[in-house]
Formats: C-alpha cells, sequence, structure tokens
C-alpha cells in the first residue's frame, strides 16, 4: 500500500473505530431521521400513490440533515483535544486525511440510509413501479455528493465559532443540484412513468460528483492548513 | 539587562524581524534572533508573551504575519516538518482510544510501521505499553507523558514542547527533564515553553525571556527572574 494510501486507509479504520466505541454520530443520525419518519408520516397519511410522489423528496431530505449531524461530528472529534494539529505537523498529505473522513462519512451515511429505507417502505406503504435497480446508484451517486461536500464544508467552518449553524449555510444551498437530481431520479423510479427516464438525473449527479470531488481535492489542503 | 544575544555559531533555527498579529493584537512583535543545535532552550515568560505562538509558528502550525524563518536551511517549517516533534498544551491525542492505538495512528502519518518504536516510546517516558486504558481514563500527569510519547515518535531533530510538566507531580516532571537532558546530549534541539522554570535550572543550556512578543533577554540561569 502507497504511503498516502495507508494514510487513509488508517485515518479510516481510526475513525471507524472510535465511531463504533463512541456511537456519537450514528445514534444522533438515526434519531434524527427516525423522528423525520414518524412525524411526516402522521402529518400527511399519504396513500401509495401520493407516497411515490413525495417520498424522493422526503428521504433525501431527511438524509442530509441527518448526514449534517455525522458531518459535524467528524471533525469535532479532531477538535478535542486539538488533535487535528498533530496531523498537521506531521507530513502526512493533507488530502489522505480528506478521502479518509469522506469515506468514513460515506459508510456512516450509508449505514444510516440502509438502516432507514425499510422504515421509509413500510410507514409510507412504497412500492416501486420503476427500474429499482437504479436506485443503488441514486444511492450511491447521491450520498457521495452529501458527504464529499459536507466533509469539505464542516472543515471549512470547523474554526468558527459557530459550526453547527455555519455548515447547513454553507452546504445546502451547494447541494441543491444534487439534491433536485436525486430527488428526481428517486420520484420518477418510484412512479415508474415510462415516459421519462431516471438516467438524465444519474449522468448529472454523477457530473456533480466529479466537479466537487475535483474541487475539493484541490481546494482541501489550503482549508486545513489555514490559520 | 543583558543584550538578547543573536549572534549564533551554528543556528539550527534562525527567524528575522518575526511578526504574528491575531487582529489587531501583536502576539509577536519583531523577533529576531537564533538558536543553536544539540541545546536545551527553556522559553519564559508570562501569560501572553509569545511563548507559544512562537513555537506554533516554528512547528508550521501558524504562518507569520511578517518576518523571515529559517529552519535546518529551508524557509518553510512544513518542508522539514519530518524533523520536528511537537507537544502542545492539550494531548493531542484520541481520549477514546489506548496510548498505544494513539501512537500507532500517528507513527502511520509518518510512515512507521514498526509496532516496536510505539512501545520504546512509551516506555521511554515511564508509562506502560500494555496499558489498554483509553486516554481519556488516565490522569493529566499520564496524558502528558504519552503526549510526549507522540512527540518523539519520529526520533525528531527538533523537539517543541509547550508546558509538557504541568500537572504533572514533581518526581515525574524531574524524570521528564533528566530524559531531555539525556536527548540534547544525543544531538536533539529542545525548545521547552514552560512557567515551572526551577524544573530547567542546570538542565537548560539557555533561557529566553519574553515579554509582550518580543525577547527581552537570554540568560544561562535564571538570576534575571529575581530581577525582572
Amino acid at each position: 500500500m502507497s504511503a498516502p494510501t495507508g494514510i487513509t486507509w488508517a485515518t479510516l479504520t481510526k475513525d471507524v473505530r472510535l465511531e463504533w466505541r463512541s456511537k456519537d454520530a450514528i445514534n444522533s443520525m438515526l434519531f434524527f431521521a427516525l423522528l423525520v419518519v414518524v412525524v411526516f408520516s402522521f402529518s400527511f397519511d399519504p396513500e401509495a400513490e401520493e407516497s411515490r410522489q413525495i417520498a424522493g423528496g422526503l428521504v433525501w431530505v431527511a438524509f442530509l440533515f441527518a448526514a449534517v449531524v455525522a458531518l459535524n461530528q467528524t471533525w469535532a472529534r479532531e477538535l478535542r483535544n486539538q488533535v487535528l494539529d498533530a496531523y498537521r505537523v506531521s507530513p502526512a498529505p493533507a488530502n489522505s486525511l480528506f478521502v479518509a473522513k469522506a469515506l468514513g462519512n460515506f459508510i456512516f451515511v450509508s449505514v444510516l440510509e440502509a438502516l432507514m429505507t425499510p422504515l421509509f417502505i413500510v410507514f409510507y406503504k412504497l412500492r416501486v413501479l420503476g427500474p429499482a435497480w437504479q436506485l443503488i446508484p441514486v444511492a450511491i451517486l447521491g450520498t457521495w455528493a452529501i458527504v464529499v461536500n459536507g466533509t469539505f464544508f464542516a472543515a471549512m467552518s470547523l474554526r468558527t465559532r459557530s459550526r453547527e449553524i455555519m455548515l447547513p449555510l454553507l452546504l445546502f444551498p451547494i447541494t441543491i443540484p444534487a439534491l433536485l437530481s436525486m430527488v428526481e431520479a428517486t420520484t420518477t423510479i418510484l412512479v415508474g412513468d415510462p415516459s421519462t427516464s431516471a438516467k438524465f438525473w444519474i449522468v448529472l449527479l454523477a457530473t456533480y460528483d466529479v466537479v466537487f470531488t475535483t474541487g475539493c481535492l484541490a481546494l482541501f489542503g489550503t482549508v486545513l492548513h489555514a490559520e | 539587562m543583558n543584550e538578547p544575544n543573536t549572534a549564533q555559531t551554528n543556528p539550527i533555527i534562525a527567524v528575522t524581524n518575526l511578526v504574528k498579529q491575531f487582529g489587531r493584537f501583536a502576539a509577536l512583535r519583531g523577533v529576531s534572533t537564533s538558536f543553536e543545535a544539540s541545546r536545551l532552550y527553556g522559553i519564559l515568560g508570562d501569560n501572553g508573551a509569545g511563548k507559544t505562538t512562537l513555537l506554533r509558528i516554528l512547528a508550521g502550525l501558524v504562518p507569520p504575519t511578517r518576518g523571515e524563518i529559517s529552519i535546518l536551511g529551508k524557509k518553510n517549517p512544513r518542508e522539514v516538518c519530518r524533523e520536528f516533534g511537537y507537544m502542545a498544551h492539550p494531548s493531542l491525542l484520541y481520549d477514546e482510544m489506548s496510548g498505544v492505538e494513539n501512537l500507532r495512528y500517528f507513527a502511520r502519518l509518518y510512515g512507521l510501521e514498526d509496532e516496536a518504536r510505539c512501545a520504546q516510546v512509551i516506555a521511554a517516558v515511564g508509562l506502560d505499553p500494555a496499558l489498554e486504558r483509553p486516554v481519556g481514563q488516565y490522569s493529566q500527569g499520564m496524558r502528558q507523558r504519552m503526549s510526549l510519547a507522540r512527540a518523539l515518535l519520529n526520533d525528531p531533530k527538533i523537539l517543541l514542547l509547550d508546558e509538557p510538566f504541568s500537572n504533572v507531580d514533581i518526581r515525574s516532571a524531574r524524570e521528564m527533564v533528566k530524559l531531555l537532558g539525556g536527548m540534547r546530549d544525543q544531538g536533539k534541539t529542545i525548545f521547552v515553553v514552560t512557567h515551572q522554570a526551577s524544573l530547567l535550572d542546570g538542565a537548560a543550556d539557555e533561557f529566553i525571556w519574553m515579554d509582550a512578543g518580543q525577547i527581552v533577554n537570554r540568560t544561562r540561569d535564571l538570576t534575571y527572574m529575581e530581577t525582572a
């Protein structure tokens, strides 16, 4: 394993181990997402057809809000005892840290999605009418869109006084194109309208991911070593 | 008062007109000095004198507002970061992991795969490498020593230590000073920021006295403390 890959792996396993021991991010995310599912299902009490129309938006907004909890937690851990300074004085490349953090958040948010999706199906009486397999790339690309920007902006807001507020303020507007793609793609697949296809939205989401991952990687060194 | 001595024969670090502003507050006001290799320096001064800022600039954690640095012949501390060991006032350790787990992770950041090295530095600071308790359950003194072990991991040429003796009992602190003296004798250059100057009496080669962002004196002993 090359040095940067080895550092990424070491940081990723360290983060997963810390989360496994504390369960800070997962518990908070699960609780929040669960609340959204239950509250919205009681508020709307939707029929199956209605559910298919609104579920795409509901699911992704719930995951986006819940992800913010994990994203803040990832960096908060590095601020305790100023551990981040130990990384900053080391020769380890900044992008190894970024990739490890983004992958860690991807794992945590994916676990949340895996646990919450069955609940969404039950509470909203969902049945997929379109090609269900297309939900897999939408989930992967959509989750990556959230975590890659979230990891970057959480690092950027790390040294601000009100970073919990700062992260959503920065993240949500920049995520709008991705969110739109995720919601449209999910709704198209759930409704199964033969006149429309989710492929356009999936390609758009993939393009968004490539552009923003490249941008975040190019700028993360500056963010990490900024005063 | 002795004039600050800036003429060194073999400087490992030299700074010229170093200024650091935090907004309107000037933490360093034109510091110019140099430091020789294989020496133990005690950096002393009141709170807000600029000691920690100077150390953080040397470690490459904070860029200076103005002025120049030369460390091991390089102008950017990041280029020689492999040669540094940095210990801050906070522990720079993950509370949820054991000492060995922490050191194993930090060793990887330096490309060190040698498991024995972690145990070796933990033993060197007087702790038990087999201790499985998470660092969060350590006493403050144990944390300080584990933090020193982390700073020693990469066998650095230059050690930058910020308050290494705070909350450490007097016997352990003296052992740490003895350890630092031994490392200086092996060729390491060590900077210790401390408010417990007396611990370094007889061990430090020189004391750097700072006040209001400037070096106001450099002395061989602590007698200046009585007149300052």
